[in-house]
């Protein structure tokens, strides 16, 4: 199925390209075709700077277990850097 | 009668004048020698302007038809890769209808301008391009239209979804010509049922079709470089292709 399912976001960030880095300021999260993954759905990311063109661009095709083992991730070290986050807050 | 099918054809990117008047890029597949054609106009898939898009264009130039696919993300991402301007299309959004019609029609008109069209045009549409194949047939003057898996010209997209895609069968007594629709009964989206419900309305409306759905197969089962292609339901489906726009499109 073609699902449309489509989340996007605004980001501040860096993400290294394939004419090296460059700063990112959105994001799209989807689940759908990959272009380039051996599955008939994964969730992909992109991080984009579109100011900077449509090649402005990181992809990501992953298997949706592993998407969200990343999300548990993530979610992880935020947590864990918590504390660390709080006192450059202060 | 002669065999269409030739080995001479011509295939390259040109630009066209779509919605509104706007230049976009196509990629046009002419076959080469003596003889009237009929058109054929490729609406891509959700992943773009590609190569296995452009791949389906000079198949149909090979099998006797003028054969055009517009780019119908150039106007967001000219001159980018095809998976860089899917990307930045489905970020913006998508597609919207009107524009999409717009340049089906500035396909075909490209198609029928050219000296060897014998007068005919139809489309074709995989995936999304499966519905805006069917929008266009519905808003269009065209002579036989194909939907190869369209998902929502029945059903309401899931909730939160930003694409501008909304159900058109509504539309289906405007539709102006023969339909051939192409699907899997593995697919979800559209489902076996929703397939149900558009041949209901064809029906109603006294239209001219032909619906087909193989089992074993989901959606994308023609996609030949993706997991989901299945060669039984893909080499019937062509046969069902060749043998529809041979009827409506070929001959002099």
């Amino acid at each position: 199925m073609c699902t449309y399912l489509t989340d996007t976001l605004a980001v501040r960030g860096s993400a290294k390209g394939a004419e090296g880095w460059f700063a990112v300021s959105d994001a799209s999260v989807y689940f759908d075709h990959p272009v380039h993954a051996a599955a008939e759905h994964t969730l992909n990311i992109d991080l984009r700077n579109p100011a900077a063109g449509p090649a402005a661009r990181v992809a990501v095709e992953l298997d949706p277990a592993a998407a969200r083992r990343l999300a548990e991730s993530i979610l992880k070290v935020l947590d864990s850097a918590a504390g660390t986050l709080a006192a450059a807050a202060r | 009668m002669t065999d269409p099918r030739t080995e001479a054809l011509q295939a390259e990117p040109v630009m066209i004048a779509g919605h509104g008047g706007d230049q976009i890029e196509a990629y046009l597949a002419q076959p080469l020698g003596d003889g009237l054609h009929g058109g054929v106009v490729v609406i891509h898939h959700m992943p773009g302007f590609d190569e296995g898009t452009k791949e389906i264009t000079r198949r149909f130039a090979a099998h006797g038809y003028l054969a055009i696919c517009p780019n119908l993300y150039w106007r967001e991402a000219p001159g980018a890769a095809s998976d860089d301007a899917a990307a930045t299309a489905r970020a913006n959004g998508g597609v919207p209808d009107e524009r999409l019609v717009g340049d089906v029609a500035g396909a075909a008109a490209a198609l029928k301008a050219l000296d060897s069209s014998n007068g005919r045009v139809g489309t074709i549409g995989y995936c999304s391009g499966g519905r805006q194949s069917f929008l266009a047939a519905c808003s269009l003057p065209l002579d036989a239209a194909v939907d190869c898996y369209g998902a929502f010209i029945v059903g309401i997209p899931p909730e939160g979804m930003p694409l501008r895609v909304g159900p058109i069968v509504h539309l289906t007594e405007q539709l102006s010509c023969p339909l051939l629709g192409l699907f899997g009964s593995e697919d979800q989206f559209p489902s076996p049922e929703q397939v149900g419900e558009l041949e209901q309305a064809l029906r109603h409306h006294g239209k001219t079709y032909e619906l087909h759905t193989f089992p074993g197969a989901g959606h994308a089962f023609f996609a030949a470089d993706r997991p989901a292609y299945r060669p039984d339901a893909a080499n019937e489906g062509w046969q069902r292709i060749w043998a529809f726009f041979g009827q409506h499109l070929a001959g002099t």
